[in-house]
């Protein structure tokens, strides 16, 4: 009897201190980003594991910088241009997938999984060409064009998995009331697949807000960056020194809104990336 | 009229429309007529999805094919000439072309490494993860928040705090590492060819686990109680409920995972962009392409390797979905 106690007990704490290694291990880098950012430059060289002192110098040195901050615009247009974009575009496409028995349905919906597995250095030189063509290189416009070949596919794929679980009878009422595609998914369905847009929004706004290939090879400028674009080509005097702190700084600057938005919204973006690949 | 009654008003209406069913062929044609009417608006609906899709997708491959096959350089793409097949292999005196290319095997192996040990990392990871997270514990939801913060963090940051961190001189690994005795000089991580690989799936399993374990955790609540109360009644040990039960049951799942990740892992450039920049020991094909398309310019030879790329992914995307056509089949 008392051993079973003890072997409880040990499991017990055992379990714990998996749990208190896996937290650690989770939160520890962005929390050490963190108090590195708060550091005055003369400590940034010895390490320490909490906060010694408030030094907001690094964030100041950060958002006096008026390229930065044409960064966070840039990343702020882009994102919130792309999430309109691809949910507008997906859920019509959602509405025709999701409800519509027609032939070639299965080949539209392998097409479009089929392009949320590209490469993206597969269309660089193609997309450079379309971008240049249409007189979008070195623009936000151009980000926000070629962004679409990711962010639509999965919205497209998620919207369509929520879609098919509303119920036929809303539906069938709707025609039986003579009510025309477009009104059915406006007036019925839109209302209620809010949970699944703001879902896929904010899946897609994070993908947007993270992207950094084209953002690095369709922009040239520093006013034009967006900000993972402007953190990693961040540079000190020469390559051996580094500016750390500001960079730290601008680092949990562009991050602390996802990391908010993800705690916020945790439950949400796990049904949505489940119902994105699990189902599909 | 709110939504929630004219909701209930149209499921009224549906209730009519079925109870009426026995009036025979007019319902028939106009059943037909509306069936017509939408699948005309479902094309109709598709069509710019599928315009945009071409725009972004369909012809920059189809032109990223082309060059593949010309001398075409970033600053005269018009300029072009057909070559045929000398971006990829060539016999003047010599082999020449990326086949030929040292250094572009040594990143097609480097992709490969990297891929098949990250992501067997991540598996592991990931189920051990959501097996936690499928405990019920006080707290629960907060960790579950907590795991999905690296998920969150754009690839650039965490390059970049992984960077500070992995920092020969100043960076807290080397010190956690020196302080237990582990090692007794502070190690170049990023710039030590035999470590740099390993620093580079460090960062991509920290980022990457949380979205394994999301899955498979998906897949552990779904899973039926009653087979784990019987193995509880029969004294089995949960090691091997585990491996018997638990394992079989969640695999459909942890392979989707996989999957998805593996295709993200083969097509890896931003972390490795920023952690280890060019260096020979962790390019990949993805960075080996657009420094040849972009740095060096010579859009032609660029394509051609981005070309050869897109086909080992369409390679793997079509495995995974003759395995999962069944799936979509019978949805369709």
């Amino acid at each position: 009897m008392r051993l079973r106690i003890l072997k409880a007990v040990v499991l017990k704490i055992g379990f714990w201190m998996l749990v208190g290694v896996l937290m650690l291990y989770a939160i520890f880098p962005f929390y050490y980003a963190v108090i590195t950012s708060l550091k005055p430059s003369s400590q940034l060289f010895e390490v320490s594991y909490w906060v010694d002192s408030l030094d907001v110098s690094n964030y100041v040195a950060v958002l006096s910088q008026p390229a930065f901050l044409a960064a966070i615009r840039n990343s702020v247009i882009v994102a919130v241009s792309v999430v309109i974009i691809a949910l507008l575009l997906g859920l019509t496409a959602a509405w025709a997938l999701g409800r519509v028995r027609f032939r070639g349905r299965t080949t539209v919906m392998m097409l479009v999984l089929g392009v949320s597995m590209f490469p993206q250095v597969a269309v660089l030189s193609g997309l450079f060409e379309v971008i240049r063509t249409l007189d979008l290189y070195n623009s936000p416009g151009g980000l926000i064009l070629s962004y679409t070949i990711f962010t639509l596919p999965f919205t497209v794929w998620i919207l369509t998995t929520f879609m098919r679980q509303l119920p036929d009878e809303l539906e069938e009422a709707a025609i039986v009331d003579g009510a025309s595609p477009w009104v059915t998914l406006t007036k019925v369905f839109m209302p209620l697949l809010w949970p699944a847009m703001a879902t896929t929004g904010l899946l897609a706004f994070i993908a947007a807000w993270n992207e950094f290939l084209f953002a690095l090879t369709f922009t040239l400028t520093d006013s034009q960056r967006t900000v993972p674009v402007a953190i990693a080509l961040i540079s000190g005097g020469s390559q051996y020194e580094l500016p750390w702190g500001p960079i730290m700084a601008a680092s949990v600057i562009v991050t602390v809104p996802l990391v908010i938005l993800v705690v916020i919204f945790q439950r949400r973006i796990v049904s949505g990336l489940t119902a994105g690949a699990v189902k599909g | 009229m709110t939504v929630r009654e004219s909701q209930s008003a149209l499921s009224d209406n549906a209730r009519y429309a079925r109870d009426g069913r026995a009036s025979g062929s007019l319902r028939r044609e106009r059943g037909t007529r509306v069936r017509r009417q939408r699948v005309r608006a479902a094309w109709l609906f598709l069509t710019p999805m599928l315009i945009v899709l071409a725009a972004v997708a369909g012809w920059p491959l189809f032109r990223t094919f082309w060059f593949s096959l010309t001398d075409a350089s970033l600053s005269s793409l018009e300029g072009a000439h057909f070559i045929g097949l000398e971006n990829y292999l060539v016999f003047d005196n010599g082999w020449y072309g990326i086949l030929a290319d040292p250094l572009w095997w040594q990143s097609v192996w480097n992709t490969l490494y990297f891929t098949l040990v990250s992501v067997s990392l991540e598996a592991v990871l990931g189920v051990i993860v959501a097996l936690v997270l499928n405990a019920h514990f006080r707290g629960r939801t907060l960790v579950r928040a907590a795991m999905l913060i690296p998920w969150a963090i754009p690839t650039v940051v965490s390059a970049k705090i992984w960077a500070w961190m992995l920092n020969d001189q100043f960076g807290i690994i080397n010190h956690m590492l020196l302080g237990i005795g582990v090692i007794d000089a502070p190690l170049s991580w990023t710039a030590d060819a035999s470590l740099s690989m390993w620093a580079v799936i460090m960062v991509d399993v920290w980022k990457a686990t949380p979205f394994v374990a999301l899955l498979v955790l998906a897949a552990l609540q779904m899973l039926p109680s009653d087979c784990y109360e019987a193995a509880k009644v029969d004294g089995i040990h949960p090691v091997r409920v585990f491996f018997r039960v638990t394992l079989p049951l969640i695999t459909p799942a942890l392979l989707v995972a996989v999957i998805f990740r593996a295709l993200d892992a083969l097509r890896v450039f931003d972390v490795i962009y920023v952690l280890t920049s060019n260096a020979a020991s962790t390019m990949t094909m993805s960075i080996y392409a657009r420094q040849q398309l972009v740095e060096f310019q010579d859009v032609g030879y660029g394509s051609a390797a981005s070309t050869l790329l897109f086909m080992i992914i369409a390679l793997v995307t079509v495995v995974y979905l003759y395995l999962g056509r069944r799936q979509l089949g019978g949805e369709s």
